[in-house]
C-alpha cells in the first residue's frame, strides 16, 4: 500500500514537471520559435508523451487505491465478526470501526505476503545456520516464493494482454484470446505428449506449435473481416464458445484423453517438453516468464520500429488515410489477427508447459477476459501490459493466501480487478474525487490552444 | 433594426478568438465580415447568435443590451442565421421544415399546417424566394435549400440575417441568385451579416466590410475598396492574388481516361463514361459543383474505388486494376480531398506524416526495420523546404493549422518524383497566405514536367491554375474549354444547361490559343487582380 501511495506522489509530481516544461515549450513555439530543425532527441514529442503518461500513471495509481477502499469496506463488511460489531455500533463504536480496519488490514497484509514478501519466511532466513543450509532447506526459496507466484501468475496474462494489446493500436477488439490460448494449448499438449524428440528440442517444438495453434485461431476472425467485413468482436466472441466446446469434446475422445480416466483431461506431456526452471526447483518461476518480458520488449519494437507496426498503427489510427497512402487495409488486420493469435496461443505455454503439464476443459480460467482487462489498464503499451498483468498477478498470487489465512473469498481479488479498471475507464470520475479536474483541464486546454496558435 | 456588438471578446485558453470586437450593422444594410478560416468569424457569430457566450462586452439592439445565452434568445430578438451546413430534414416538406422548432399548435396540439403555407407562400413571393412550401427538402437543388434557411428565419422575424459562407455550396447562377435575394431583403429593411473569405463577392453584394484577422478587427471599408487592400488587411501583408504562371509547354500524354465509369451504388454512377487526358507539363483543372462525381473520379484515379468499366492508362500503361500502392509508385501523387481524414493520421507525428506512403521503402525502411534517422532527416528538411510551421517534427499533425497540414501533404507527395500530379479541392478552407503556396508548388510541379489533374469547386481556382478547364456536372464532362472560356459559359455547363454533344470531346484546348488574356466578359473582373502580380 504505501509502495503504491509513493508511486503515486511520485507520478504526480512528475506530471508537475512534465506540464511546466510543456507551458515553457509552448510559449516558445508562440513566440515563433522554429525548433523543427532542432536536436535529435526531440523535446516536443517527450514531452507531450510524458504527459499523457504521467497522466494515466497518476490516474492509474489512483484508480488502484480507490479500488483499494472500496476492495477494504467489501472485505470488512462481508466479515460476521464485524457485522456483529456494527450491529452494537451505538454502544461501541470504536470496537466496529476498529474491527472493520482489522479485517481489512488483515487481509490486505495477507495477499502482500502472498505476492511480494513474507516477514516469517524472512525470520526465518536469519534463523539459519549459515547460507548453504539456508539454500538446502529451501529457506531462502521461501522468501522468493510470492513473488515467483507472482511471475508465474503474471505470464499468461502478459502474454495474452499483448495479443489484446497490438489489435487495440490497429483499430481491432480482440475478444478472442481465449480461443487463440486455447488453439495454442491443445497443439502444444498435443505435442507434448504424443511426440518424442530430445529434450531442448521438444520444447521448442511445443512452444512453436503453441504459437501456430493460437496463429490460426486467430486468423478466422482477420480473414473472415477481410474477405466479408465481419465484425471481429462478434466472430471473436463465439469462436471462444467454439474452441472451448471443442476443448472438451476433444478431451473426452481417446486422442487427447488421459488413459485411465473418464474425466476431460489430457495426458500429461514428456518431463523434456517442460519449460526450464528459473530459481531452483522449489520455485515454480520458469522460462515462460522471460519469453513473455522479450516478447513484450518485441511488440513494442514491432509497433514502433517497424514498417509493419507502422502499418498496424496507421490502420488503427485512421483506415482511410492508410488507405489512401496505399497501405493494405483488409491484409493488414489478417496480420494483426495473425500476430494477436500467436501471442495468445504462446500464452498457453507459460500453463501447459510452465505449471500445468497437462491440459483439462477449463484449462483456459479467465484469460481471455483477463486479458481485455490488462491491456486496458496497460494503455496498450506493451510496458503499460507487463505492469497491469504483474499488478493482475500480485492480487492473483496474493488472494490465493489471503483467502487461507483470512478466509476473505478469493472473489475479492476479482472486485479489486474489476474497480480499477472501471475507475481507469472513467479518468473523470477518479480525477473528480481527488480534485485534479481543474488542474488537468486548464493544462490541457493550454497545450491544445497552442498547439492551434502554432 | 440596428445591431451593435461592443468590445466582445471570447478566449479558449490562452487563444483569444475574438479580442474585443466592435461591429455595428445599421438597418437596411448588407455588412460583409471579411476574414480567413480561422480568423474568428465564426466565434463571433455564435456569440452573436447564443450558441457561446463572450467573456467581455455586450451587444445591443436598437440600442437596448440583449443576453443572448441561447439561439432561443437570439430568436426571439429577430436574429436569424443560416449555417453553412443547413439545418434541415431531407424527408419533411419545406413547410415542415420551416416549422419545425416553432411549432404553433391549434386546439387539441393539431400543427396550424395551412397557415404555415400560407407564411412560406407569402414570404417566398414578397422576396421572389421561388420556394414550394409542399416539396420536400432531399428533392430540392442545394441554392433552394438555402432559401429554405432564409424562409425559416423570415418566418421567425428575423430583422438581421447572418449568412455563413453561403455561396460556398452554389453555382455562379445561384450565387447570382442568393445575391438578388439579398438586395431584396435588405430593400424589405432587413439588414444581412454576410460572411465570406471570397474577397470578389464581398465586394459585389456589401454595403460596408469588417475585416477580421486573428480575432480583431483590423479594417472598416466600403465595397469601393480595392481587391489588394482588402487582400492585404485579411493576410496582414501583401499578397499575390495571382500567381505568374509561364505560359504551359505540354509534352506527351502521361495520363489518359477513357470512358471510365464509377458506379455508386447500384446502377446508378458517380462518374459516367469520364474521358480525359492530361499531357506532362500542362495542368488539366476539372471544376463542377460539390457531388457531381469529382469525388469518386479522383478515388477511381487512385485505385480506391473500383472502375465498373472504362481504362485508366499511365504513360501509356493500363493500370485500371491496380490496387492504390501500385498506382502511387508508379508515379501518381494524390492530395485528397478530405485531409485530415483521408490525407493525414492525426495523432501521428508531423515526421510519420510525412512517410506515410513510403514508410517501407528504402532509404525509410531496411527489410522491416524503419531507419529512423532517415525519417527524421527528411522530415527536418522537408518541414524547412516547405515553410511548415510546426514546434518539431515530432508534433501531433492534428495540431497544426490547416495550411500547415496541408503543406505536410504536399511535402509528402511532391518529395517524390511524379508523373501525374491529382490534386482534389487543394486549398479547401486554407488562408491566402497558404493558398499562395500551393498554387506555386502546383505550378512548379507542372513546369517540371509533371501532369496536374486540378479538381476545384472554387471557380478562381480554377481560372488560377488550369491551362484547360474540364466542367463535371452530374458524372460526365459537359465540356472541356480553354482557360479563357467566359465565366457565364462554365455556369452553364455546371448547371447542364449547356454540353458538348459527345459528352466528353469539346475543343481540345491546351494548346498556345489557350494562354491568352481572358476573354472580354471576365477582363475587368480579372484585372485589378492580374495587376497585383
Amino acid at each position: 500500500m504505501s509502495e503504491q501511495a509513493a508511486a503515486g506522489e511520485q507520478a504526480a509530481a512528475g506530471e508537475q514537471a512534465a506540464a511546466g516544461e510543456q507551458a515553457a515549450a509552448g510559449e516558445q513555439a508562440a513566440a515563433g520559435e522554429q525548433a523543427a530543425a532542432g536536436p535529435r532527441p526531440s523535446l516536443g514529442r517527450l514531452l507531450i508523451e510524458s504527459v499523457i503518461e504521467g497522466h494515466t500513471a497518476v490516474v492509474t495509481a489512483l484508480a488502484f487505491i480507490a479500488a483499494i477502499v472500496v476492495g477494504g469496506l467489501l472485505i470488512a463488511f462481508t466479515d460476521p465478526a464485524v457485522l456483529h460489531a456494527w450491529g452494537n455500533f451505538l454502544s461501541a463504536p470504536g470496537n466496529a470501526i476498529a474491527q472493520a480496519f482489522d479485517s481489512a488490514s488483515s487481509a490486505y497484509l495477507a495477499m502482500f505476503e502472498g505476492s511480494v514478501v513474507n516477514p516469517h519466511t524472512v525470520a526465518a532466513l536469519f534463523q539459519q545456520k549459515s547460507l548453504s543450509v539456508a539454500f538446502r532447506d529451501g529457506a531462502v526459496s521461501a522468501v522468493f516464493d510470492p513473488l515467483s507466484e507472482t511471475a508465474v501468475n503474471a505470464t499468461p496474462l502478459i502474454l495474452a494482454g499483448l495479443s489484446v494489446a497490438i489489435a487495440f493500436r490497429a483499430g481491432l477488439f480482440n475478444i478472442g484470446a481465449q480461443s487463440q490460448y486455447i488453439g495454442g494449448a491443445l497443439v502444444c499438449t498435443w505435442l507434448g505428449f504424443g511426440v518424442s524428440l530430445p529434450p531442448v528440442i521438444h520444447v521448442v517444438v511445443c512452444v512453436l506449435g503453441a504459437i501456430i495453434g493460437g496463429a490460426v485461431i486467430g486468423w478466422i476472425p482477420g480473414v473472415l473481416k477481410a474477405a466479408t467485413g465481419a465484425h471481429e468482436v462478434i466472430v471473436t466472441i463465439m469462436l471462444n464458445y467454439v474452441m472451448a466446446y471443442f476443448l472438451a469434446w476433444i478431451l473426452g475422445t481417446s486422442a487427447m484423453q488421459r488413459p485411465g480416466r473418464t474425466d476431460l483431461i489430457s495426458p500429461i506431456i514428456a518431463g523434456d517438453a517442460h519449460l526450464p526452471l528459473l530459481l531452483g526447483s522449489h520455485l515454480r518461476v520458469n522460462a515462460s516468464f522471460l519469453i513473455a518480458l522479450a516478447c513484450a520488449i518485441g511488440v513494442w519494437w514491432l509497433l514502433t520500429r517497424s514498417s509493419i507496426g507502422f502499418e498496424f498503427r496507421s490502420v488503427g489510427a485512421s483506415p482511410s488515410a492508410a488507405r489512401n497512402a496505399g497501405m493494405n487495409v483488409p491484409r493488414t488486420w489478417m496480420l494483426v489477427f495473425l500476430v494477436a493469435g500467436a501471442l495468445a496461443g504462446l500464452a498457453s505455454t507459460a500453463v501447459v508447459q510452465g505449471t500445468d503439464f497437462s491440459l483439462n476443459f477449463q484449462s483456459y480460467g479467465t484469460f481471455g477476459i483477463d486479458a481485455i482487462t490488462v491491456a486496458l489498464l496497460g494503455r496498450a503499451r506493451p510496458l503499460g501490459v507487463v505492469l497491469a498483468a504483474l499488478l493482475f498477478g500480485a492480487l492473483h498470487a496474493g488472494g490465493i493466501l489471503m483467502q487461507a489465512v483470512t478466509s476473505t473469498p478469493l472473489t475479492i481479488t476479482t472486485v479489486i480487478q474489476s474497480v480499477v479498471v472501471l475507475f481507469v475507464a472513467a479518468p473523470p470520475l477518479i480525477r473528480g474525487i481527488f480534485r485534479l479536474h481543474k488542474a488537468t483541464a486548464r493544462g490541457a486546454d493550454q497545450s491544445l490552444a497552442k498547439g492551434w496558435n502554432g | 433594426m440596428k445591431l451593435e456588438l461592443r468590445g466582445i471578446t471570447k478566449r479558449y485558453g490562452s487563444l483569444v478568438a475574438n479580442d474585443r470586437i466592435d461591429l455595428t450593422v445599421e438597418p437596411g444594410q448588407i455588412h460583409g465580415l471579411l476574414g480567413e478560416n480561422g480568423a474568428g468569424k465564426t466565434t463571433l457569430m455564435n456569440v452573436l447568435y447564443g450558441l457561446t457566450q463572450p467573456d467581455e462586452g455586450e451587444i445591443l439592439i436598437d440600442g437596448q443590451a440583449a443576453a443572448l445565452h441561447s439561439p432561443k434568445d437570439a430568436i426571439g430578438v429577430g436574429i436569424g442565421m443560416v449555417h453553412q451546413h443547413f439545418m434541415l430534414v431531407p424527408v419533411f416538406t419545406v413547410a415542415e421544415n420551416v416549422t419545425l422548432g416553432d411549432e404553433r399548435a391549434r386546439v387539441f396540439g393539431l400543427l396550424d399546417r395551412r397557415r404555415m403555407r400560407r407564411e412560406v407562400r407569402e414570404l417566398s413571393e414578397a422576396y421572389g424566394l421561388e420556394v414550394d412550401p409542399d416539396a420536400y427538402v432531399e428533392d430540392l437543388p442545394v441554392g433552394v435549400q438555402q432559401r429554405v434557411e432564409i424562409v425559416k428565419a423570415l418566418v421567425r422575424q428575423a430583422g438581421v440575417l447572418i449568412l455563413d459562407e453561403p455561396t460556398s455550396v452554389l453555382t455562379p447562377g445561384e450565387t447570382e441568385e442568393l445575391f438578388t435575394i439579398m438586395r431584396q431583403l435588405k430593400g424589405g429593411g432587413r439588414s444581412i451579416i454576410f460572411i465570406s473569405h471570397k474577397l470578389r463577392e464581398v465586394q459585389a453584394i456589401a454595403d460596408t466590410i469588417t475585416v477580421i484577422r486573428r480575432g480583431r478587427v483590423v479594417g472598416n471599408r466600403s465595397a469601393a475598396a480595392s481587391d489588394a487592400e482588402l487582400a492585404e488587411l485579411m493576410v496582414g501583408r501583401s499578397v499575390a492574388l495571382r500567381v505568374s504562371k509561364p505560359p504551359a509547354n505540354p509534352g506527351d500524354v502521361v495520363l489518359e481516361v477513357r470512358d471510365l465509369a464509377v458506379e455508386h451504388h447500384h446502377g446508378q454512377f458517380a462518374a459516367d463514361r469520364v474521358s480525359f487526358e492530361v499531357r506532362s507539363g500542362e495542368i488539366l483543372g476539372i471544376a463542377g459543383v460539390q457531388g457531381n462525381g469529382q469525388t469518386e473520379l479522383a478515388e477511381a484515379l487512385l485505385g480506391l474505388r473500383p472502375a465498373t468499366s472504362g481504362t485508366v492508362r499511365l504513360g501509356g500503361r493500363d493500370i485500371t486494376g491496380d490496387p492504390p500502392r501500385e498506382r502511387l509508385r508508379a508515379g501518381i501523387g494524390y492530395i485528397p480531398e478530405d485531409r485530415q481524414e483521408d490525407g493525414l493520421i492525426a495523432p501521428f507525428s508531423v515526421a510519420e506524416n510525412m512517410i506515410l506512403d513510403v514508410y517501407d521503402r528504402p532509404p525509410y525502411a531496411r527489410g522491416i526495420a524503419l531507419n529512423l534517422d532517415a525519417i527524421r532527416s527528411t522530415a527536418i528538411s522537408r518541414t524547412a523546404e516547405f515553410d511548415v510551421r510546426t514546434t518539431s517534427i515530432d508534433t501531433p499533425v492534428g495540431t497544426l493549422s490547416g495550411g500547415n497540414q496541408q503543406k505536410v501533404i504536399l511535402a509528402r507527395e511532391i518529395g517524390r518524383e511524379l508523373k501525374v500530379l491529382v490534386a482534389s479541392q487543394p486549398t479547401r478552407g486554407l488562408d491566402v497566405g497558404s493558398i499562395e503556396f500551393v498554387h506555386r508548388r502546383i505550378i512548379a510541379q507542372r513546369d517540371r514536367g509533371v501532369a496536374v489533374l486540378i479538381i476545384s469547386a472554387e471557380l478562381d481556382e480554377i481560372y488560377e491554375l488550369a491551362d484547360r478547364i474540364a466542367v463535371m456536372y452530374e458524372g460526365r464532362i459537359t465540356g472541356i474549354r480553354p482557360p479563357t472560356v467566359p465565366v457565364a459559359e462554365l455556369g452553364l455547363l455546371m448547371s447542364g444547361g449547356m454540353t458538348d454533344a459527345d459528352g466528353a470531346g469539346g475543343a481540345p484546348g491546351g494548346g498556345p490559343a489557350g494562354h491568352g488574356r481572358p476573354a472580354a466578359g471576365e477582363d475587368d473582373r480579372r484585372a485589378t487582380r492580374g495587376g497585383e502580380t
